[in-house]
């Protein structure tokens, strides 16, 4: 499992680092300031942050033989993961549907103008984004299912206290899943969050107009 | 094994129509489009259906016999993972079997010229799923060898008194679980790029077509070294076995393996000097590229060591191990050659680099796995092969490799370059490559006689006995053909030549006292009831050794990953009854009872 994760993390490195470079390199709009909303990621962040507790109290009550503790939390760490997901789903669809309105200033003046839906065919940003962002969702949606696969195998009662390394593989891969989105929350997000052009010239090139 | 042979065949003939059009200058044999597809689909078919599974063969056969397991550690995830090879073998030569066209863009499949505009055809989404399916069939195998060899040694077999064919099986599934993962994405990008839209390498949105190129040659380098490796490790035991006498400073051949697989990782970018990622980048590169040669040295003198002073049989697998030692000592100079940069600006994408990588994968890994078919050959089967028909082999088999590929070297430096499909009669490279044409026919006939010793040794041969070498390892104390169980009794280890000890008292006597051929049964190990040898029984039951019982889960889901490829192909949403076969499978796989009984 350990050799697993290792392998892990390599796909992951590289598709981060496909983002790093790519970053601040895409031609056309929307670009990532005009399109991230970082207060309502953070509410889901913490959600799958409290999922990741929640897997080590499922652990836990497994070892101790305790069912009716197991069933609850791991019900509670699926749903955390659903509700993860929930406002993946949103997110995605919000980017790809809505228009996006933006102002920048610069020493030259203001531009104000609109966005069409950001889509992984729209520019790198977009390409970048929904591929990573879209794998690492998943690997939660993975994760949920093997939650709860265990659950049903728990109610008919296959899953037994001395079955915990079961229970602990699974909480070995939805940790390093949450550890993949603290990764990506922070780059993507709270640093990349902010990327835009600096310079006029990229949206005069696309046919935006100085506003008076 | 024989799907990879069979494939190893196939690739085989693409490169004898490759040597018949190049063979005289204006060639119209084939055409330049059909051209691309064999040269892209002769690397393909020998790195990924050919030379690497033979490897990993080898690491099923031979692994759980040398560390003393009755079998590897997931015997289910090792069904799968023949079972997705063969999908995925089946899938990447897809386009010859539907006629809709084969990969042509060369096997590392430059962005952007694999972009839709500029390849067009499904050839190259046959490449993409082609190898992520076979990926997932390398990964699987690779997990399960390193837990077979991290948890199932025998006792006392410490991690340094494992024979270091094992060592290097580590090594190998190591770099096969890190470096495929990076392929994987780089080849999600390129079908999504294809069929999808997505921009990864499309320029015209910005995006660099040199990321797949570090993408690929970050996972291509440690590839290489994934293709090598086993090579090493099967030397590493013909070696010592029929020089009889035990391997020269063991620790430094490990260490070196190790060192070779990490530092694997640190020299991928020798493959772009001429990409221009300026002086510091190549520099760096350079000086790494040529540091690897130190560890690979340091096995060559370690072998030749080895040799010296041993009472050295001319077998076979002994020809076949000197001669990749020849080989592969040609390879690695002038590997170090292009190491540097303003030389390999001049080498760059000519026959010379052609001759390079045949000199380490044919002249290296090749007949690396050669000489480990035949060293192992009356263990799998319990026969003997016919000796003068193996030597016959190899001379031939020598002398054309060395006919091929090197009149490569100096037609390269005189200015071919590779992956042209003709060349002009003014270019004064015709005898050259007359030359290396007459020689890949002699290779393909030295493989004729190779299958025809094989298929009827193994009917008529001779029996061969339990220990036909006087190996040194566990493998040769059962009898041959292994049962099923391997081992009747798990034997305890107290060296690292374990059967040596077994038959001629532990390790520490003398080496003359090895050469007699009946010394005195030792104390050296827990013996069986006969004394020496561990399987006397005949029947796993009666032992009571519980063995697991045949399951079908692993095909089903194996092909729930061959129909998802394949119809992706006619479109991507289709794709999901092949995901459904494969989901219903793992369920059937997790469901199915495991027998409780412990061994």
């Amino acid at each position: 499992m350990w050799a697993f994760l290792g392998s892990e993390c390599l796909f992951f490195g590289t598709l981060i680092s496909t983002y790093l470079v790519y970053r601040n390199n895409s031609l056309v709009g929307p670009y990532p300031k005009d399109i991230i909303d970082v207060p309502v990621t953070s509410v889901s962040t913490f959600v799958l942050l409290m999922s990741s507790f929640m897997m080590v109290m499922t652990l836990n009550a497994i070892r101790k033989g305790d069912q009716r503790a197991f069933r609850v939390w791991i019900l509670g760490t699926a749903f955390m993961g659903a509700t993860f997901l929930g406002f993946q789903v949103f997110e995605f669809y919000e980017f790809a549907i809505e228009e996006h309105e933006f102002t920048k200033c610069f020493a030259e003046g203001c531009i104000e103008g609109t966005w069409g839906g950001l889509t992984p065919w729209t520019n790198l940003f977009g390409s970048t984004f929904f591929v990573m962002v879209g794998f690492h969702g998943a690997h939660v949606t993975v994760g949920v299912i093997w939650l709860i696969s265990l659950f049903g195998q728990s109610l008919q009662g296959n899953l037994k206290q001395k079955d915990a390394l079961r229970v602990e593989l699974l909480g070995l891969y939805w940790h390093f899943v949450d550890i993949v989105w603290i990764v990506i929350f922070t780059l993507v997000y709270l640093i990349g969050g902010n990327d835009a052009p600096t310079d006029i010239q990229a949206y005069l090139d696309q046919g935006f107009q100085l506003v008076q | 094994m024989v799907t990879a042979i069979i494939f190893f065949l196939v690739a085989g003939v693409e490169a004898l129509i490759i040597r018949l059009q190049l063979a005289r200058a204006d060639s119209t044999l084939v055409d330049p489009e059909t051209y691309n597809q064999l040269f892209t689909m002769h690397a393909l078919t020998m790195i990924f259906l050919g030379v690497m599974p033979i490897g990993v063969a080898f690491f099923n056969l031979i692994v759980p016999l040398m560390i003393g397991a009755r079998d590897v550690a997931f015997p289910r995830l090792n069904a799968l993972s023949y079972w997705v090879f063969l999908s995925g073998g089946l899938l990447l030569n897809g386009g010859f079997i539907s006629g809709l066209g084969s990969p042509n863009s060369g096997w590392f499949a430059y962005a952007n010229l694999t972009e839709e505009p500029f390849t067009t055809g499904d050839g190259m989404t046959f490449y993409s799923l082609g190898l992520l399916v076979l990926g997932v069939s390398s990964m699987a195998g690779a997990f399960n060898f390193i837990v077979t060899i991290i948890n199932m040694r025998a006792p006392g077999m410490g991690l340094m008194r494992m024979p270091p064919f094992v060592w290097m099986t580590l090594i190998t599934s190591f770099l096969l679980v890190t470096a495929f993962p990076v392929i994987t994405v780089g080849l999600i990008q390129i079908l999504f790029d294809r069929s999808f839209g997505t921009n990864f390498f499309n320029t015209q949105a910005g995006a660099s077509p040199l990321l797949w190129q570090h993408i690929f040659w970050l996972f291509g380098h440690p590839e290489v070294y994934i293709l090598i490796l086993p090579a090493l490790g099967i030397v590493s035991e013909v070696i010592p076995t029929h020089s009889r006498k035990p391997l020269f400073g063991y620790p430094f051949v490990i260490f070196s393996g190790i060192v070779i697989g990490f530092m694997g990782w640190g020299v991928w970018s020798h493959h772009m000097f001429t990409v221009g990622l300026g002086n510091i980048a190549n520099s760096v590169f350079t000086i790494t590229t040529m540091l690897i040669a130190i560890p690979t040295g340091v096995k060559i003198f370690n072998w030749i060591a080895t040799m010296w002073g041993g009472s050295i049989r001319f077998t076979t697998p002994m020809l076949f191990a000197l001669g990749f030692i020849f080989m592969f000592i040609i390879g690695g100079l002038s590997g170090v050659t292009h190491a540097s940069p303003p030389a390999d600006a001049q080498q760059q994408d000519t026959y010379y680099i052609v001759a390079h990588l045949h000199y380490v994968l044919f002249g290296g890994s090749v007949i690396g796995l050669f000489a480990g078919i035949y060293h192992w050959f009356p263990k799998v089967t319990g026969r003997m092969y016919n000796e003068n028909m193996g030597k016959l082999h190899f001379w031939l088999l020598f002398l054309g490799s060395n006919l091929t590929f090197f009149p490569m070297h100096i037609v390269g430096l005189v200015g071919m370059p590779r992956r042209i499909y003709t060349y002009p009669a003014d270019a004064g490279w015709e005898g050259y490559n007359m030359l290396s044409t007459v020689g890949a026919f002699l290779l393909g006939a030295s493989f004729l006689i190779f299958l025809h010793n094989m298929v009827r040794s193994a009917r008529k041969g001779e029996r061969a006995g339990n220990d036909p070498w006087d190996g040194r390892s566990l493998e040769w104390t059962i009898p041959s053909p292994p049962p099923e169980y391997n081992f009747a009794e798990i034997p305890t280890v107290y060296s690292r030549d374990p059967a040596w000890d077994l038959k001629y008292g532990p390790t520490g006597q003398d080496e003359t006292y090895r050469e007699t051929s009946n010394g005195p049964v030792s104390d050296g190990l827990s013996n069986g009831p006969e004394g020496a040898g561990y399987g006397s029984e005949t029947d796993a039951q009666s032992l009571g050794i519980h063995m697991p019982s045949p399951s079908y889960w692993p095909i089903i889901v194996a092909m729930g990953f061959g129909i998802a490829g394949a119809l992706f192909i006619v479109g991507p949403w289709f794709s999901a009854i092949g995901v459904t076969i494969l989901v219903l499978g793992l369920y059937g796989w997790a469901a199915e009872p495991v027998s409780k009984e412990e061994h």
